[in-house]
């Protein structure tokens, strides 16, 4: 079935890069008083990583060849 | 004015309307048409996982701890990447085995025990109880609220209430009834119910409009935007302090745990399970739900903290409960519809998962916990009842009535000493425990029950210690000493602070023990003996699933004899004859048999018939019963092995058959390659040889005539006889150059040619072919011009050679220029490393076609049939060869009618020539 290699590998990179995102140390680079468009920085850039994560996985999903 | 009868009759009205779709969508499965066969549906459905621990308790965990709602929702984001690889295995297995909850999962994995089955039932149903309690806490909070509108009441606390006034009870009984109509009106053998899918679906459409209403409402109706809500909460410092997590290791810390716990929560709480893997249609649905439900978890969460911070604007003085914002919010602003509308929104989430988990748990109940009990009892003859269906049934909706009155006991018990999400946390790391047994059963052969079940007590052990237990003492039930000071009054069995391990806060501690105790256990347990043959044969059906074909396999394990007559009715027993008989039928048809009668009782049969039992009563009282009526051979450990061996040796085989045979295809491409070099060889052979014999015959004809006519006529004058003989003479001298050269050209080509390597002058070269060639000039009255660069430096080749090459292309280029107008230029160049000769005419050139044909034998430019040849045909051939041979290159530039520059270029170091004549002399 859908099992193709390279969408799995792929999957996997975009879930380590997830982690790498949503922990210390790089959370620890927002995690101070500030905002960007009125949101708080910490709020705006883990929704914003969030985002980006989903973005990729979709990406990845629905641009595979089988 | 929201009465109580409005509420409960809007109540029931959704709950109709969810019935009605669930009823729909049994109807469009049984007619073929599943409603449910959509990814989109799937991925919806999976958002089960948000309950009203999301819809209520998120903002009360945003009002407490800003951002630390979020790793609840980050943890299944990150886990989804990984679902093509994990999620994508464990829906593989479970379909080839059947496989129907969680606990059956584990017993099948771990050799069909039923220990196991029982075990991972108990930790389930003790782990969820506080995940349901939660569920009727946050109703029956909301529902009370909601009843006091417009007034703002906290409710009262659950235990002060009498019994009988408690709308708690009334609400888990509710939503009993309401889960066995969904759950329990038939017995399927598969398990799955399309039309509860398609509700739960429908339902996280609801609560997710519900909430977006209510973030909607607060950030645009009651404030203006969230930049109006944030920077008012600049100014408050309490707030303020909840757009940052506190900068400390432990913050950090549990924020990791609380991702990692999520991770595993959303693989394994048994309604993940139920709606993920069990009830999936189709394992392709898995990839839109790897990023439409994290994308549906990311819309859920959006307004969360918007709302948390405007509820502790709003109620500054914190009489209100945060739990509560989602609901108190628009009633204090008087939007009854809306508050209507959130109370509906959590009443979804709440029954979505309520209703899974409680069937997701009756089904384990039944099969794993009462079902092999019941068999057991002999004295129950259980063995010689006719048909079981009905007592299955009645078994899983006691087990449904069950598990909602403990959940409404704990929820008298422990509800008020905790928020909503505490309570969940609670239940999130019972279900952390099965992630050792599972993912180490679909990864690690070696794995074994004896692990499994010691990794298993081991982790349920330390969670009941450190996390069940407070929750009952910090509610009364057990003294609070045993928190403060430890068991018996040791300081080192403080139940959150075990061994002195201080600094994390409860759930990461819990996880840190449990897990250690549970996978140390899991992996010393798998080592410590030799996995059974049971245990063997499993490990490897569910190791190695995407390299064996599903479904025949399995009954590669089993050996003995069986009867149809037999087999049949005890499948009849659990399903129903009638479903029994349309499963065999079925599966004789796809073996393209007429019926029943004609199946024989092979292992399949029996292979199938189990599976068929597993769906309906679990793995391993499924092989208990098809033991009961077959006569097995057990297999030795030694045989399975053997068929194990037997199938990775044909699998390597086929490797080895597969690399033979690109191994000769490219053989084969090669040898047709030769083969295609020799022909063309053979063919320039035959091309050579027509082509020297139709060279050679020329001048033999004309001798032969001349010396024919001198024969016949010796009266012949001496003029002309003497004219006769010169031509004679002259034809027989071209007859001699054509053979030198052809031996010439076939000496250099085989690597026997003479070479007279030395240091020499290319002026002197160019000045003696000058001089030889002179007389043509002078025949043709054709000019030369020389334009020799001094100082050019000596090249090592052979002077004669050379010279032939020089002879030969000024001999064309006075052929090929018109008399008295021609003009042959000679240039001689250094160009880097390489000395440059030119030997350019203003003759008639030659055509771009030709360029490449002039340096084949025996091609000249022209028709040689009918011009007569000016030349042998070989001088080219012979003068390339030769410059190649000493490391140069010969080539030509030439437009037709423009005449033609011919050049050639010699390396000045030598080497070109040296390494040229060493791979000649080898």
């Amino acid at each position: 079935m859908i099992r193709s290699n390279i969408t799995a590998q792929r999957l996997v990179a975009v879930f380590l890069l997830g982690c790498v995102l949503f922990n210390y140390p790089l959370i620890a680079l927002f995690n101070k008083p500030g905002e960007v468009f009125g949101i708080p920085l910490l709020y705006f850039y883990l929704f914003g990583a969030w985002a980006l994560l989903i973005g990729l996985m979709a990406w990845i999903i629905e641009s595979r060849k089988d | 004015m929201l009465q109580g009868w409005v509420i409960a009759s809007v109540s029931f009205a959704y709950l109709g309307v969810l019935f009605a779709i669930a009823y729909y969508g049994d109807k469009r499965a049984d007619a073929g048409r599943s409603l449910i066969d959509n990814p989109t549906i799937y991925a919806l459905s999976l958002a089960v996982y948000c309950t009203t621990w999301t819809f209520y308790g998120s903002v009360g965990r945003a009002a407490s701890t800003g951002i630390g709602f979020l790793p609840i929702y980050l943890g299944p984001t990150l886990m989804a990447g990984l679902w093509w690889y994990v999620m994508l295995k464990i829906i593989r297995i479970s379909k080839a085995n059947r496989i129907t909850s969680i606990a059956d999962f584990v017993s099948s994995r771990y050799g069909k025990s039923q220990l196991l089955g029982g075990l991972v039932t108990v930790i389930a149903v003790i782990g969820i109880i506080p995940y349901i309690s939660l569920q009727l806490k946050a109703v029956s909070n909301s529902f009370t609220i909601l009843l006091h509108y417009p007034d703002i009441v906290m409710p009262a606390k659950a235990a002060a209430q009498p019994l009988l006034q408690d709308s708690a009870l009334y609400i888990a009984m509710i939503l009993a009834a309401f889960t066995i109509l969904f759950g329990t009106r038939h017995l399927d053998a598969t398990e799955r119910h399309e039309g509860m899918v398609a509700a739960i679906a429908f339902e996280s459409v609801v609560k997710l409009l519900a909430f977006l209403a209510v973030g909607i409402f607060v950030t645009y109706g009651i404030f203006s935007g969230f930049g109006d809500i944030f920077s008012r909460v600049e100014s408050i410092p309490k707030l303020k302090s909840l757009m940052t997590v506190a900068d400390t290791g432990a913050s950090y810390g549990s924020w990791l745990s609380l991702t990692f716990l999520s991770m595993l929560s959303i693989m394994f709480l048994p309604r993940q399970f139920q709606i993920a893997v069990v009830e999936n249609v189709n394992e392709k649905h898995l990839a839109r739900a790897i990023w439409m439900f994290p994308l549906y978890l990311l819309i859920i969460n959006i307004f969360v903290l918007p709302i948390a911070v405007g509820g502790l604007m709003h109620f500054p003085d914190g009489n209100v409960d945060a739990d509560t914002f989602v609901l108190t919010l628009p009633m204090a602003e008087r939007q009854e519809a809306l508050a209507l509308f959130v109370f509906i929104g959590g009443l979804s989430a709440a029954t979505g998962m309520v209703i899974v988990e409680t069937i997701a748990l009756s089904t384990m109940v039944c099969n794993d916990l009462v079902m092999p009990a019941l068999l057991r009892w002999k004295s129950l003859r259980l063995h010689e009842e006719q048909d079981l269906s009905g007592l299955l049934l009645t078994i899983r909706r006691l087990a449904i009535v069950t598990i909602l009155l403990l959940g409404y006991i704990y929820f008298r018990a422990a509800g008020d000493a905790y928020a909503l999400v505490g309570i969940g946390l609670i239940s999130f790391s019972a279900v952390a425990q099965f992630a050792p047994a599972i993912i180490g059963g679909i990864y690690w052969k070696g794995g074994t029950r004896q692990g499994a079940i010691a990794g298993l007590l081991a982790g349920f052990a330390v969670w009941s210690y450190t996390l069940l237990l407070p929750s009952f003492a910090k509610s009364g039930w057990l003294s609070i000493d045993f928190i403060k000071e430890g068991l018996f009054g040791m300081a080192l069995l403080k139940p959150q602070q075990l061994f002195g391990l201080a600094g994390l806060d409860e759930i990461s501690h819990c996880l840190f023990w449990s897990m250690l105790a549970n996978i140390g256990c899991y992996v010393a347990g798998s080592l410590r003996a030799r996995p059974s043959v049971v245990e063997t044969g499993q490990g490897t059906l569910f190791v190695d699933v995407f390299k064996r074909s599903a479904g025949t396999e399995g009954s590669r394990f089993w050996r003995g004899s069986a009867q149809v007559q037999e087999l049949l009715p005890l499948i009849g027993r659990f399903l129903g004859p009638e479903r029994a008989r349309a499963s065999f039928l079925a599966y004789a048809r796809r073996r393209g048999l007429a019926s029943i009668d004609a199946l024989e009782a092979n292992p399949d049969l029996v292979h199938f018939a189990e599976n068929l039992l597993a769906g309906a009563i679990g793995g391993a009282s499924a092989r208990v019963m098809v033991a009961s009526v077959v006569k097995e051979e057990p297999l030795g450990i030694d045989e399975v092995m053997n068929i194990l061996d037997e199938a990775s040796q044909v699998r390597a085989y086929s490797r080895q058959l597969e690399q033979k045979s690109q191994e000769l295809e490219a053989a084969t491409a090669e040898l047709r390659a030769a083969n295609e070099r020799l022909k063309e060889l053979d063919r320039m052979k035959d091309d050579f040889m027509s082509t020297v014999t139709h060279e050679l015959r020329t001048p033999l004809t004309s001798i032969r005539a001349f010396s024919e006519i001198l024969l016949e006529d010796p009266k012949t004058d001496l003029e002309e006889r003497t004219k006769f003989l010169a031509i004679i003479v002259k034809e027989t001298e071209r007859l001699t150059r054509l053979i030198n050269q052809v031996l010439d050209l076939a000496k250099i080509e085989s690597g026997n040619a003479e070479w007279h390597t030395a240091e020499i002058d290319l002026h002197e070269v160019i000045e003696e072919s000058a001089a030889a060639t002179s007389s043509l000039f002078s025949d043709k009255h054709i000019g030369l011009n020389m334009v020799l660069a001094g100082n050019v430096p000596k090249v090592r080749a052979d002077r004669d050679r050379l010279i032939q090459v020089m002879l030969n292309l000024l001999s064309n280029a006075v052929k090929f220029c018109e008399v008295e107008r021609g003009r042959v230029t000679v240039t001689l160049s250094v160009e880097g490393d390489v000395v440059r000769v030119d030997v350019q005419d203003n003759g008639s050139g030659i055509g771009e076609a030709d360029q490449h044909t002039i340096f084949e034998k025996f091609r000249q430019v022209g028709d040689t049939m009918t011009a007569k040849p000016q030349g042998t045909g070989l001088g080219l051939p012979i003068s390339r060869q030769i410059i190649e041979h000493f490391g140069g290159r010969l080539w030509v530039n030439s437009e037709s009618g423009k005449g033609a520059t011919f050049s050639f270029t010699l390396p000045l170091n030598g080497n070109g020539a040296e390494r040229r004549e060493e791979i000649t002399e080898k």
